[in-house]
């Protein structure tokens, strides 16, 4: 831990040598990612209400998955281009120090200013506070933290398996989008409107419906059992195949080293 | 101690076909061919010993240089180093070698490069004491002084180069491998350069491994060479015997005034330009004495030079004899 | 003329190569158009009356638009222009006896035709063969078609010099990161839902900017929600908008380059 706040800081430190064009980055990622918002907005705005989800509740929805994605973009960023450390020789590099790959992956790519949509994220989450009737004791207050935080992870591990892609191929990498950006782009709304197949293998097989779906229905009060709050808790179990999935990968790598 | 023994190598490479159909054809099925990087490599290496491998690219030359650092796993063979097999025990093994490479960097761009040095010293666990002791000494031999405060970014290639050298040895490795570290220096770093891996191998004894294309960095540095050619190893021995070993030609470069020498048996012309000649000689057959005495009957001679094979001749010739 | 499609020739086979890609994207773009119409068809059932499209048409826009997404998208083509005038290399362009403009416009369209060939017609079978409500429809006549077919090279051409132009801005920012007019056209032309989903008086704002001559007509055109006169409309708009595009486009690279001579790259 101690090592990975040198990284932090020592990237903070490289990133903040450019202040103008961080500060200006930011801001173009905050207006950037509004045309989502600006979309779910227009759509509510017509329909009212979506499975019984009002303007207010969607927004929600869609500020928390915003955010815990934002935040696997910006501490997992090392493995969003992780094709290019393979192709620049930067892997070989963290393969002759030692320490955990993974760690150094993780650590040496911190890109700060995939914070803006965070930032964005938590000015929509405070517009739609008041309107989605959510009394906010401190179960709701976990539940809301367990949501990003664990979504954060779950995020992460898709990255992780999008990572272990590149090692056994460069091109066609592509088709992980639909669950990374997929993830974010669809959990606008909360997954149940796409049907119950879907949910199921959201829920199953990709968890993110246990970050956001299920934690939701605490959240809104549609269901009483406290179990629901726990259960991002259960989709962190997600990261033992996505880990073993990046294991199996480098042992590839390691045999064929491209 | 390194020990490499029956190292074998193969890699699958798709073929890529020209052509407009081919492409279309190659959408649904593939041909693939095996290429064997390394056949049968064996050699061993002393602790403090300094080794120069070369040979032209493609030759396997740093596929061995990744086994040896563990990032790849070879098909079949041993390698021990210090007694560990670098792949079975990565962290452990990774910890005691220093990599170079030359054409990368292991800096952090925008900061300054004493910050670089300090995350790496965290990164490999190095005590205080070994740390401040190894900067001191580096800063030293390599004049990084002021340098070290500035942004990697903005250092010369050669101020670079020297910087990654030293980070390479802040942790006191056993073995160095330097991959290239002269490529695209100017002519005083390199110097430089060349002096300081010298100190570093007599003084404090760690082994160089060392592969180049430049081979001024070959006859500088390394009393043994391990030449290596379409995955085998062809050649392991000293500079001189690699020399003995090659042709022992010698090139006569002639001016004279008056008519052109013909040449006799045992010279072969190289080139011809108005007053000048220049003759590759087998000793063997006609020795240089003769030769000269020779040339001086046939014409006025003003200048004469003998020049023995250079080593980049030598390579060359090496290539050529192998068909590399 | 020769030149151009021997550069487009060159772009296919270089596209052709990557057979994974050209699969990833395929089911990428698959999967992506059917999530949307799941939500889209939540949304009919929530409330038929607010629809302002047939149902039908927006399934095959959203079709059209995921099988010909190379062809209209305002990114993923183009980024090589960026990278020559950030590294200094366009020197080397300045060299070359191609009017520069015309180079990069021809090489982004070689780009975006050679992408969408390769993987329009998988997705248009598979997107014709689907049960309803999923199933696409052609149009419902040939003219209709036929005008669709006019429409979607024009809208390709309005996006690529709109494009252009926002690349060049890299002249004077020498920054990499532009995205925000790039998200702007996206979300104008349609291309996160479409434009008669947006409420008044934005739909009516954005019916006439020249994001509309984007992706926008041709895909109303194809699935019938624009016809007849409406869409001869459309193609006028597209037709001026691209002009104007054109135009502007081509004095912005004079003045840039102007810039970069004096300056000395």
């Amino acid at each position: 831990m101690k090592l990975y706040m040198k990284y932090f800081s020592i990237q903070f430190k490289s990133q903040m040598q450019y202040k103008a064009t961080f500060i200006l980055n930011i801001f173009g990622r905050i207006v950037m990612s509004f045309a989502t918002v600006a979309s779910v907005l227009f759509m509510m705005v017509r329909f009212n209400e979506i499975e019984g989800f009002t303007v207010s509740q969607t927004l929600l929805c869609t500020s928390i998955v915003t955010m815990a994605f934002s935040l696997s973009e910006v501490f997992a960023r090392g493995f969003d281009i992780f094709p290019r450390l393979l192709g620049n020789g930067e892997f070989d590099r963290i393969l002759v120090r030692p320490r955990r790959v993974i760690f150094q992956v993780l650590a040496s790519h911190i890109e700060f200013i995939r914070l803006g949509i965070f930032i964005q994220a938590v000015a929509v989450l405070c517009y739609a506070i008041p309107g989605s009737g959510v009394v906010w004791t401190w179960d709701k207050i976990l539940t809301l933290f367990l949501m990003i935080s664990c979504g954060g992870a779950v995020f992460f591990s898709l990255y992780i398996i999008y990572a272990s892609f590149a090692f056994f191929t460069t091109e066609g990498l592509e088709f992980m989008n639909i669950l990374t950006y997929g993830g974010r782009e669809f959990g606008r709304y909360p997954y149940s409107i796409y049907g119950k197949r879907i949910l199921k293998l959201l829920t199953y097989v990709v968890p993110l419906a246990l970050i956001q779906y299920y934690p939701l229905l605490y959240l809104l009060d549609r269901v009483k059992n406290p179990f629901y709050i726990f259960t991002p808790v259960i989709s962190l179990l997600f990261l033992i195949p996505s880990y073993a999935f990046f294991r199996i990968g480098l042992r590839r790598y390691k045999s064929t080293g491209s | 101690m390194i020990t490499l023994s029956n190292i074998n190598k193969t890699f699958r490479v798709a073929r890529r076909q020209a052509g407009f159909g081919r492409a279309v054809k190659a959408l649904f099925s593939r041909e693939y061919e095996l290429v064997h990087a390394l056949r049968d490599v064996s050699f061993t290496i002393k602790d403090g010993e300094m080794v120069g491998y070369i040979g032209p690219n493609g030759a396997g030359k740093s596929t061995t240089i990744k086994i040896m650092c563990g990032i790849l796993t070879p098909d079949s063979g041993l390698c021990e180093i210090d007694g560990r097999i670098p792949w079975r025990e990565r962290i452990a093994h990774v910890s005691k070698i220093g990599v170079v490479f030359g054409q990368r960097s292991q800096l952090w761009w925008d900061v300054p490069v004493i910050d670089s040095f300090e995350l790496i010293r965290d990164i490999y666990k190095t005590d205080e004491k070994t740390y401040k002791y190894n900067l001191e000494e580096l800063t030293e031999l390599l004049d990084l002084g002021e340098i070290l405060k500035t942004p990697a970014r903005s250092l010369s290639l050669g101020q670079r180069m020297r910087c990654e050298i030293a980070a390479s040895l802040l942790h006191s490795p056993k073995v160095l491998f330097l991959d290239e570290p002269t490529i695209g220096l100017d002519a005083v770093s390199k110097i430089a350069v060349r002096q300081f891996i010298k100190k570093l191998n007599s003084e404090r004894g760690t082994t160089v491994i060392l592969t180049t294309h430049d081979m001024q960095d070959i006859e500088a540095l390394t009393e043994r060479i391990l030449f290596i050619g379409k995955g085998r190893i062809l050649f392991d021995g000293s500079l001189a015997e690699l020399k003995k070993h090659s042709s022992r030609r010698k090139t006569l470069t002639i001016e004279y005034t008056g008519a052109a020498p013909e040449i006799t048996e045992g010279m072969t012309l190289k080139e011809k330009k108005n007053g000048h000649l220049i003759i590759t000689l087998d000793p063997e057959v006609l020795p240089v004495s003769d030769a000269i005495a020779y040339l001086a009957g046939k014409t006025e001679l003003i200048d004469v030079s003998v020049s023995g094979i250079t080593a980049e001749e030598m390579v060359a010739e090496l290539y050529k004899e192998y068909q590399l | 003329m020769k030149k151009y499609f021997a550069l487009f020739r060159i772009r296919f086979i270089n596209g052709l190569q990557y057979r994974a890609a050209a699969l990833a994207g395929l089911s990428t773009q698959f999967a992506w158009g059917f999530m949307q119409i799941l939500a889209y068809s939540a949304f009919y059932r929530a409330n038929p009356g607010a629809f302002p499209m047939e149902f039908s048409h927006l399934v095959s826009y959203i079709w059209i638009q995921q099988a010909f997404l190379a062809l209209f998208a305002p990114w993923g083509v183009g980024g090589n222009v960026v990278d020559t005038i950030v590294s200094g290399n366009i020197s080397y362009d300045l060299a070359r006896p191609m009017d520069i403009y015309n180079r990069w416009f021809s090489e982004a369209i070689a780009d975006r035709v050679s992408k969408a060939t390769l993987r329009c017609l998988p997705i248009l079978i598979v997107a014709f063969i689907l049960p309803p409500p999923f199933k696409m429809v052609l149009p419902s006549d040939l003219f209709q078609f036929s005008l669709f077919l006019v429409s979607a090279p024009l809208a390709m051409f309005t996006v690529t010099a709109y494009c252009l132009i926002d690349h060049m801005s890299t002249f004077y920012t020498m920054s990499r990161y532009n995205a925000i007019f790039v998200i702007l056209a996206d979300f104008l032309a349609g291309g996160y839902i479409p434009v008669p989903f947006f409420p008044e008086p934005f739909r009516r704002i954005a019916e006439i900017l020249p994001f509309a001559a984007m992706q926008n007509m041709p895909l109303r055109i194809y699935s019938g929600d624009m016809a007849g006169r409406d869409a001869a409309y459309g193609i006028v708009l597209q037709l001026f908008w691209f002009a104007v595009l054109l135009a502007f486009g081509k004095l912005h690279m004079r003045h840039s380059l102007k810039r970069v001579i004096t300056q000395g790259g």
